[in-house]
Order: structure tokens, then sequence, then C-alpha cells
């Protein structure tokens, strides 16, 4: 019983339960990262909820409404690439299948990969976003100096609220040699 | 009081002799006055920068700083009043008063407290030594939010980041102390709802701080490998998400808040029936009041985030988890009123605190509800109608909450009655200059003007100059508090055992001032 253990005992095993609680609500901080993550994706946040179709899906045509889709591209950190989007911005109907470049080169004196991370702005709009192909689906692999064209298919749905106009598709370029990709979400699914 | 450090080592050097009284004690009530010693000079140290702040803002255009200076003052101000000022006070009031209210020889944990305390000089050793550095101090805020404070964060953050976690160890060593005490360490017959009601707010608060001061201790470790080590928890460029940094700091930040007022509750709680000569209206509606609030705190972070595009379904949701606070927290307002119905009342120094406390933390306690509602908070989100909420909570909540129980306590603590007179002046300066500072704050929020910016739209100028003059009305009537503590320790009519004619408890059973060992033998409670 707890009442014939010494003070001490009692106040060594509180003691002991409270370094658990503090490591496990130290982990739970870092737990929250992944349970955000998950979260996100579920509920179309932030720009992390769009879907990667395998086949062409068959999508009727919204001819009444018009989108503007703009393009972004980001080089992370000091990668010594060059990565551009040669569409900077086109105009599409929701459902309408739309393919787009993008233009890298590496000018690194060695070989080296990488990996684009997208994002969609505004957040609510990637749950209608539907990608073909895209190369954010894969890593890319280029020799010193070497460049490529990357295609990237993709449609909105006739679903998309209404007050979206514009939508805005951003990539990064990362290094996987410095970022392990395991760590995103993205490229899994 | 060196008599007893004397007699133990009778060849020492006097300095040695006081590094043995105080740097190497275990004792808890010199624990409890290093404590709060170390929070009044925190205090006046966040003070004259709010004060510079006030300066800045006094006319519109840049007075007597640079922009990032500014920033610097408004961060700096708010990471030492949180956590500088208002928890180590609170951390001292219960090192001094929980053992000898639950009727027990020390703390728990008599050298983990020694600990507990002593790093919190070095923290902020560390934490002003930014001020001086290449760079710039933090300027991105007491939030800290990503990215300011990883990819623009000067490089003096990682001093920021070390005296964030040594704060945090230490509030986790005094937590678990308290838990420990509380729980383990009662006099026997003292069940746990014959608690006073200070240990009980203490014991929640606690609990509280051992919940979340590891998940602030996570989220700025994850800011400094954010920051150095290739992570990119925060980087949306890295598949990160700065948002994410803003769940994690308010998951820690909403309950932080309760940290820093359940405790004054509890003072509270403990002043009024004293000076109405009436016990505690619903003592157990008060225990379960605190308990409730700081069960709710845990799922209410959100509504610091509305207008950061959460989806419409959570805003709700924190919304009404919000407004479900203020429930407990109308129980407690009501329960002190009730306390004061009908009770011999009489209006010493620390009743007058009291009773200003009630009436101005619930004015806080009322712009809370408006700002919770989210419709009307895309409106008022980060004006000065939030500064102005915020420090109507904190300074005549929190703030007057430990000067009513520093003027409750001096006496048994030093054996002396501190100056009445003084003691009044002290609270009306206080309580009109508070209302001249902050509450203009409200009008220029609504009006539009935008918090944690050194220079604003003309038509603001007529407030702004009023709440520059209160608050250095409020600053400088701090001095009274200096002097009357000054005056007490030095001497002063001689206290009583009772002190006050309504107190009832333990500590009151003490000879003033309290002897340095105190309740070797347990007492035994009987009713």
């Amino acid at each position: 019983m707890a009442n014939t253990r010494s003070p001490e005992e009692k106040n060594k095993r509180l003691l002991k339960w409270a370094v658990i609680i503090v490591v496990g609500m130290f982990g739970f901080a870092y737990a929250l990262v992944p349970m955000y993550n998950v979260l996100c994706k579920a509920v179309g946040l932030n720009g992390k909820g769009y879907t990667r179709v395998d086949v062409q899906a068959v999508t009727r045509v919204d001819a009444s409404r018009m989108l503007k889709v703009q393009f972004l591209t980001t080089i992370n950190s000091d990668l010594p690439w060059d990565f551009k989007a040669l569409n900077k911005e086109v105009e599409v109907h929701p459902g309408k299948v739309t393919k787009v470049h993008f233009y890298v080169k590496n000018n690194a004196n060695h070989a080296m990969t990488v990996q684009a991370i997208p994002s969609v702005s505004p957040g609510i709009a990637s749950k209608h976003l539907h990608k073909t192909e895209c190369f954010c689906f894969t890593q890319q692999t280029l020799k010193a100096g070497e460049s490529m064209d990357m295609p990237m298919i993709f449609h909105f749905d006739r679903e998309l609220p209404q007050d979206i106009k514009t939508i805005t598709l951003s990539y990064t370029l990362f290094d996987t040699h410095i970022h392990p990709v395991e760590n995103n979400l993205e490229i899994r699914s | 009081m060196s008599a007893e450090a004397t007699l133990d080592q009778p060849k020492r050097h006097p300095l040695s002799a006081w590094f043995l009284r105080w740097v190497c004690s275990t004792n808890h009530k010199d624990i409890g006055t290093l404590y709060l010693f170390f929070s009044l000079a925190m205090f006046l140290t966040g003070g004259v920068m709010a004060l510079l702040i006030r300066t800045e803002l006094f006319q519109p255009g840049m007075q007597i700083m640079q922009p990032n200076t500014y920033n610097n003052m408004i961060t700096m101000h708010g990471l030492i009043m949180v956590f500088g000022a208002v928890m180590p006070a609170f951390v001292g009031l219960a090192n001094w008063m929980i053992p000898i209210m639950v009727g027990a020889p020390d703390m728990a944990f008599p050298r983990l407290n020694n600990w507990s305390f002593w790093l919190l000089p070095f923290a902020f050793s560390i934490m002003l030594s930014t001020l001086f550095m290449q760079g710039g101090a933090p300027n991105f805020g007491w939030t800290f939010y990503a990215p300011l404070s990883t990819t623009y964060g000067p490089p003096s953050t990682d001093f920021f980041i070390i005296a964030v976690h040594m704060m945090g160890v230490s509030s986790i060593m005094g937590a678990v102390n308290v838990v420990a005490t509380v729980l383990n360490m009662r006099a026997p017959g003292m069940t746990m709802m014959k608690l006073p009601i200070f240990c009980w707010a203490m014991l929640i608060t606690a609990f509280l701080l051992i919940a979340v001061m590891p998940v602030l201790a996570g989220a700025v470790t994850m800011m400094l490998t954010d920051r150095h080590f290739g992570t990119s928890f925060f980087n949306a460029a890295g598949g990160g998400d700065p948002i994410l940094f803003q769940h994690i700091f308010w998951f820690f930040g909403h309950p932080e808040v309760y940290i820093m007022i359940l405790p004054a509750f509890g003072v509270i709680s403990e002043i009024i029936p004293t000076f109405s000569r009436k016990k505690l209206f619903g003592y157990s509606c008060m225990v379960g009041a605190t308990a409730s609030i700081a069960i709710l705190s845990f799922i209410v972070w959100a509504h610091h985030m509305f207008v950061s595009g959460i989806p419409l379904g959570a805003e709700i949701f924190f919304m009404y988890a919000t407004l479900l606070i203020a429930v407990p927290t109308g129980v407690k307002v009501f329960n002190w009123i009730t306390t004061m119905f009908r009770g011999s009342l009489s209006f010493e120094t620390p009743m007058l605190f009291a009773i200003a406390f009630v009436i101005l933390f619930t004015i806080g306690g009322l712009s809370g509800l408006m700002l919770a509602m989210s419709p009307v908070d895309y409106q008022y989100h980060d004006t000065y109608f939030v500064v102005g909420h915020f420090h109507y909570v904190l300074v005549p909540g929190a703030i007057f909450s430990i000067l009513a129980g520093v003027y409750y306590w001096l006496p048994k603590w030093t054996g002396h009655m501190y100056s009445e007179t003084l003691g009044k002046w002290h609270f009306w300066l206080s309580t009109i200059f508070i209302n001249v500072t902050f509450f203009p704050m409200h009008f220029l929020g609504l009006a539009g003007m935008p918090r944690r910016i050194p220079d604003y739209a003309l038509q603001f100028t007529d407030f702004n100059m009023v709440a520059t003059v209160g608050a250095f009305g409020f600053g400088l009537s701090q001095l009274l508090f200096l002097a009357v503590i000054y005056k007490t320790i030095r001497g002063g009519v001689p206290a009583t055992a009772q002190v006050w004619e309504g107190a009832q408890g333990l500590e009151w059973t003490l000879p003033s001032p309290t002897p340095h060992h105190t309740f070797d033998t347990p007492p035994l409670i009987t009713d």
C-alpha cells in the first residue's frame, strides 16, 4: 500500500514518473510533426493534399471558368543548379489536362541527385489538383553541366471552389544528399 | 539572519559565510527569498525596457531608437517578464509557503531546489548578454515564430535557445519539487481537500509545467536543428511548415498563460477570506474550477492562430473550447465575490490589491472573450487590443497577485509590519496608472493600430501619449514598493504570529519571523 512507503520512497517514485512524463512530452513535441503532416494531407491543409493520378483520368471540362495557374521555382540553400519554369503562367479550364515544362541544369562539376518538393497555394486547392506526371514524383540525377527539360501534366477537378481564380504551384529543389527524401511525406504517396 | 551560519561555521571569512548561506543553501525559505529577489530584479529590468518602448511610442516618428532596437526591446521585455519575473515569483512564493502551509520541514528535493534556482541567473545572463552581441539581440518577439527566428534570426538566437532550455529545466525541476512536496510531505491528517487553496493552485500549475515545458524545449530544439543541422521542420522550402511552429509553440503557450495565472488565483483565494473574516466560499468548486481551467488549456491553443488559415471547422471548435474556459473562471470570480459578501471586510494593502485583481483581471478576461470569437478576432488580431488584453491579465492580474502576496506574507517572513501608509500609496498609484497605461490600448487596437511597430499613424498619437504617461507613473510607483521592502526588512512594528486577525492555517501558527527550520516534527491536523 502507498501508505506504508516512507516519504523518501514515495518521492523517488514520483521523480521517476516526472522524468518519464518530461521525456514523453519532449517526444510528443516531435510526434506533432508527423501528426500534423498526416492531418494536413487528410484535410488538404497548406497545399499538402493533392493526389497523384496514375492513368489519364477522364474528366469533363468546365468551360465556364478560367483558372490562372502560376509556377514558382526555388532552389534550396546553395544548390548550384538552375531551375526554372518554362511556362511561368498558364490559363486553364477546370478539368482540362495541361502539360507544362520546367528546365534544370546542374552547374556543379560533379553529378548530383536532386528532388523537387511541391506546394500548392491556396492550400485548399491542393485537394482538387491531380497530377498525372510530375518530375517531383522521382529524383533526378544529372552529370556535371548537364541540363534537362522536365514535363508536368496536371488538371484541376470541377469541384474546385468557385472563389479560387488564381493558383500557385511552387517547387523547391533539394540536394538529396543533404536532405534525405525519406523525411518527405509527399514522395511516398 | 546570519546568526546560524556563524554558529555553524564560526571561523569563516564573511564572504564565504555569505556564499554558504545563500549559494549553497538548500533551505526552502532561503531559496524562496532568492527566487523573489531574482524576480524583482527581472521585473525592474523588464520594466525599464517597457519604459524605453513607451518612450519610443510617445510620438509618431522615430524618437530614441532604431526599429531593430525596438524589436529587441519588445522581445526581451516579453521574455524577461514571462520567464524572469512572473514565473520565478510564483515559484518563490511556492517555495516559501508550501512547506509551512502543509507542515513539512522543507521541500521534497532540497538540492534539486537549489539547482533549479541557480540555473536562472545564468540563463538570464546568457539571455541579456545577447543585447551586446554583434548582430543584435533576438528581434522576433517573445513568440519567436519561424521563419523569423530560424531563417532570419540573428546569430544571437542560439544563445536565446540555450537560455530557454536552461529556464525550462529550472521550471521543470521546480515543478517536480512542488508536486512531490504537496503530494508526499503533508502533515498527518491534512487530506487533499484540507489543503490550503494556494497549494492546490501551485500543484495544478506544476502539473502544467511538467507537461508543457518539454514541448517548448522540443520547439527550440527543432529551431536549433533547422538553423544549423539541415533539418526543415519549419522551412516550407524543405518540406516543413512554418505554421507547424505556431501549433507547437501555442500548444506550450496557452497552458503557459495559465501557468502565470493559476498561482495568482491561489494567492487571491488565500487573501480574500483572511480580510473578509470568512472561510473561502465554495472551496471544492475552486479546486475543481482550477483543475478544469488547466485541462481546458490543452485544447484551445489554435485560438492564437485564427488568421493563419486553419479550416473553418477547427476555428469553430477552438472558439467554443475557448469560450468554455469562461465558465470555471466565472465560478472563481463569483466565489471571490461571495466570500466577501456579508463578510467583516477590512482594507489593508493585500486586500486592496486582491480586490483590484478581481475587478481588473475580470476586465482582461472579458476582452479575452472578445478575442476568442473567431469572426471578430480577424479584426482584433495583432492589434493593440491584444496588447491591452494580455497586459490586463498579466499586470493587474499576475503581478498584482504577487504584490498582494508579498504584502500579505512579508510580516511573516521578516517579523515586521510594513508601512501601511506607503503600501496604500503604492496600491493607489499602481492601480490608477495601470489603467491609464493599458486602457487606452484597447481603443488604439479597435482603431486599427498594429502591435510591434516603433512608429504609427498620426491619429493614434493622443492615446499613445496617455499610455506613455501612465507607464512612467506605474514604473516610478514601484520605487515605493522597493522602499516598503527595504524598510520592512530593516525594521518596523513587530508582527504577531497570526499577523492578520482573520488569518487561518498552519503558517500563521509559526512565530514571525519564521524560524529558519520549521515543522521538524510534523504537526497533527485535526480540524
